[in-house]
Formats: C-alpha cells, sequence, structure tokens
C-alpha cells in the first residue's frame, strides 16, 4: 500500500482550493452584478419591476443552495442541454448570491434618509442622478460591512457544488480520503483552509462595521 | 400672468382628501406665508408645487412650466422653484461646497469652475463662505439650513418654497435663518412659506394664507388678517377672542 505524508495531502487539498477561491470570486462578482440589477429594479418606480425582483429574490431566498445546483445540473439535461460541473455550479452560485446582494443592498439603500432623495429631487436631479450622486455614495458605506460578510457565505457554498462533482476544496477531500483512508486528518485540513479563507473575511467584516459605525461620520 | 398658479388643486390619500380645491396665484416678487394648524393640508400643498406630491385633480404652474407627473416635466418645474425643508436634508458626504455645486454641474451641466464661483457667491450671500470645505455635520443647525438655502439659489430658481425652515432649530439659530429669508425677500424673491415664526409672517410677507381642513380660509394682507380675523377658526388659531 502506498504511503501518504501530511504534506502529499495538503497540497493536493491546496490545488483544489485554487478552484474554490475561483468559484468564489466569480460567484461573488457575478452576483453583485446582476444583484445590482436586482437592486435597480427592486427600488424602481414600475409596480412590474419590483414585483419581478421581489418573485426572484423569494424563490432564490426560499430554496436551498443545494436544490438550485441540482436544477441547474440536471434540469437543464432533461432539456437534452449537457451542462458541465463547472458551468452549472457558476451559474447556480452566481443567480444565488446575486438575490442576498440584491435583498443586502436595498436595505442600505433605504436605510437613506428620505430627505435626501426628496432635497436631491427639488434641485432637479433624475432618479438615476440622484442614485448616482445622493443615495450610492452614502449607502455604499452602510453596504460594506453586511457585503463583506456575505462573501463568507459564499466561499462556504461552494462546498456544496462538490455534490454535484465540481472539484474544488471539498470535493477533494472525499478524493482523497477515499485513497489515503484518512479521514479525520483529511476533513481537518479541509475545514481548516475553509477557515483560513473566512475568518480573515469575518474578522474584516466586524472591524469595518465597528470603524464606520464609531466615526458615525458620513464622510 | 402669475408666477404660480394653483388651479382647483385636490389630493387625496385614499379616502382621504387633504386638499380640497386649492385656488391660488402667486404674482412676481411676493412673499407669501402659509399657516394653519398641522394637518391642515399646508406642507402638502407646498410639496406639491414642485412635484413632491401628485395631485388628484387640478392644475399647477409655475412660469409656465406644469406640474406633470413625468421625468422631463418635473424637472423643468423644479428648475423654477426651489424647495428649503425642515431637516436641511443636505448631503451629509459632501462638503458645503460641494453641496452647493452638485446640482449645478449633474441637472445643469455647468462646468466646475463656475459652478465653483456661483457656490461661493451664494455662500457669500448667506454669511458662510468660509466654511465652503467644512461638512455639514460640523455645522449648527442655522448653519447647515443657510447652506441649504444657499444650495437652492444657486439654480437661480424664480420662487423658493420653504417649508417650516425654522421649526428644528433651536429658538437661538432661528433669527439668523430668517434674516436671510428676509434678506431674499427684500432682494425681490418670490417666496412661499409654510411658517409658524407669526411675527416674521406679519413683518416680512405680502399676503398670509390661512388653511383650515384642506381649504384656503382666509386669505389677505398680513395687517388684516391678524389685526382683523374673519372667521372663528383663524380666530381660535390665532388666540384671540
Amino acid at each position: 500500500m502506498i504511503e501518504f505524508t501530511i504534506w502529499d495531502i495538503l497540497r493536493n487539498l491546496l490545488l483544489a482550493t485554487r478552484w474554490t477561491i475561483v468559484l468564489s470570486l466569480v460567484s461573488f462578482v457575478g452576483g453583485g452584478v446582476v444583484g445590482l440589477g436586482l437592486l435597480f429594479l427592486r427600488i424602481s418606480k414600475r409596480k412590474w419591476s419590483r414585483s419581478l425582483a421581489k418573485y426572484y429574490i423569494e424563490l432564490f431566498q426560499g430554496t436551498p443552495l443545494l436544490m438550485q445546483l441540482f436544477i441547474a445540473f440536471f434540469g437543464l439535461g432533461l432539456f437534452g442541454i449537457d451542462v458541465p460541473a463547472w458551468l452549472a455550479a457558476g451559474l447556480a452560485l452566481i443567480l444565488w448570491s446575486a438575490a442576498f446582494l440584491g435583498e443586502i443592498w436595498r436595505g442600505c439603500v433605504e436605510a437613506i434618509a428620505k430627505g435626501q432623495w426628496e432635497a436631491s429631487a427639488s434641485l432637479g436631479m433624475g432618479r438615476l442622478q440622484q442614485m448616482r450622486y445622493v443615495i450610492l455614495p452614502q449607502a455604499m458605506k452602510i453596504a460594506v460591512p453586511p457585503t463583506v460578510g456575505f462573501s463568507v457565505q459564499v466561499i462556504k457554498g461552494t462546498a456544496l457544488t462538490s455534490i454535484i462533482g465540481f472539484v474544488e476544496l471539498s470535493k477533494a477531500g472525499t478524493v482523497v480520503t477515499n485513497a489515503t483512508f484518512q479521514p479525520f486528518t483529511v476533513y481537518g485540513l479541509v475545514a481548516l483552509i475553509y477557515f483560513a479563507l473566512c475568518w480573515p473575511l469575518s474578522k474584516s467584516s466586524q472591524i469595518l462595521e465597528r470603524k464606520l459605525n464609531v466615526a458615525h461620520r458620513n464622510h | 400672468m402669475s408666477l404660480i398658479e394653483i388651479t382647483e388643486v385636490r389630493k387625496s390619500y385614499g379616502e382621504n382628501e387633504v386638499l380640497k380645491g386649492i385656488n391660488l396665484d402667486v404674482e412676481p416678487g411676493e412673499v407669501i406665508a402659509i399657516i394653519g394648524k398641522s394637518g391642515s393640508g399646508k406642507s402638502t400643498l407646498l410639496r406639491c408645487i414642485n412635484g413632491l406630491e401628485t395631485i388628484s385633480k387640478g392644475s399647477i404652474s409655475v412660469a409656465g412650466a406644469q406640474l406633470l407627473d413625468d421625468e422631463v416635466h418635473l424637472k423643468a418645474l423644479r428648475l423654477k422653484v426651489g424647495m428649503i425643508f425642515q431637516q436641511f436634508n443636505l448631503f451629509p458626504h459632501l462638503t458645503v461646497g460641494g453641496n452647493v455645486m452638485l446640482s449645478q454641474m449633474v441637472v445643469k451641466k455647468t462646468a466646475k469652475p463656475e459652478a465653483e464661483k456661483m457656490a461661493h457667491r451664494m455662500l457669500e450671500r448667506v454669511g458662510l463662505e468660509q466654511k465652503f470645505d467644512a461638512y455639514p455635520d460640523e455645522l449648527s443647525g442655522g448653519q447647515q439650513q443657510r447652506v441649504a438655502i444657499a444650495r437652492a439659489l444657486a439654480m437661480q430658481p424664480m420662487a423658493l418654497l420653504c417649508d417650516e425652515i425654522t421649526s428644528a432649530l433651536d429658538p437661538e439659530l432661528v433669527a439668523e435663518v430668517l434674516a436671510a429669508v428676509r434678506e431674499l425677500a427684500a432682494e425681490g424673491m418670490t417666496l412661499l412659506m409654510v411658517t409658524h415664526e407669526m411675527k416674521f409672517a406679519r413683518d416680512v410677507c405680502s399676503r398670509v394664507v390661512f388653511m383650515h381642513q384642506g381649504r384656503v380660509h382666509e386669505i389677505g394682507r398680513p395687517e388684516e388678517v391678524f389685526a382683523n380675523p374673519q372667521t372663528p377658526e383663524l380666530r381660535q388659531f390665532l388666540g384671540v377672542h
């Protein structure tokens, strides 16, 4: 039987960690772009676009990410579309992140006093100008801590994609366990790597929150 | 032609009609105080004039710009009439100068140097030249309100709407804001102000409008309205029996 050193295990896990990071980045950035679109739909003056965004968000927040992954992976397969695991994983995570980011950001925009909308409107600004020059600069400051905090959820969410066969950190852990028969060591290392990715983010979210609150200044 | 023409304006929130057919014409240079109990519709009327509230019936126009509920018409209207709020509503992320420059550059597409020059001039007018680089939260309430006045003036409106602009101020700060408004009135600016400052209304305004239950209940020159109120409601409001 082949002997595996800790380094052999760790090296393989770290190689797979790259994919966890890539998938997280893709989901977060893609989710951010779609989420920004959702935000604008959600606070639009038109009722249909508000409803559309609302139903989208309710659907994606009201079903498990795992089901969304299954549907993206197997569902499209039913129509004869062959979806590779990486595409299904990326797509499902982007749509899922978008729902949460859109809703987080809506809360931040709505936290801005109504008077700011009224004052900018009374000066003749259109809705997009109000958003760009008055509302978003203020909302963004409030949005930083929860957004960074949510990125931790995205990283942990990528672990689920192992189920549809995307080889990221969790899947690599299973593969390595099957070869080494050392589940405790392997999954212990997997957990440590996740922790090393997530902890700095949670911590910085907390620090940012404190910083922006204590200063209590809007500039 | 009057500068501001308010014709048969009605406004309802659901079943509740808050404006029940308002008619009011304002000539250029007039200073009008709108007084009345809370809930009489005076703030709503003011907010309708620059389209912060939609109206259910009737029409409002300012120097020929009609109040219609689309962005193009609203913008045209708002370029003619500025508004100052009870809560100042300065943009907290911008400096005083930035507050006064923003809408000039964004809405009127004025180049930055001109906008800056205008901002200096308007801040000088309200006595806050030296605060150009300060942030709003470094100023007192009275100073913030004067910046708000400068910000509205920088858009060169033909009329200003003042919605209880001294109500959120400590008593000792009221005078400085009223002094700025008094100066505007003296320079011939058309002003419509919802106010509880009866002495100011008496001294400065050309007409006083008393609103009661969504209607213009009494209207006239301040000396008539205050010295000789015609209706029991106004007598009660003024506390004379």
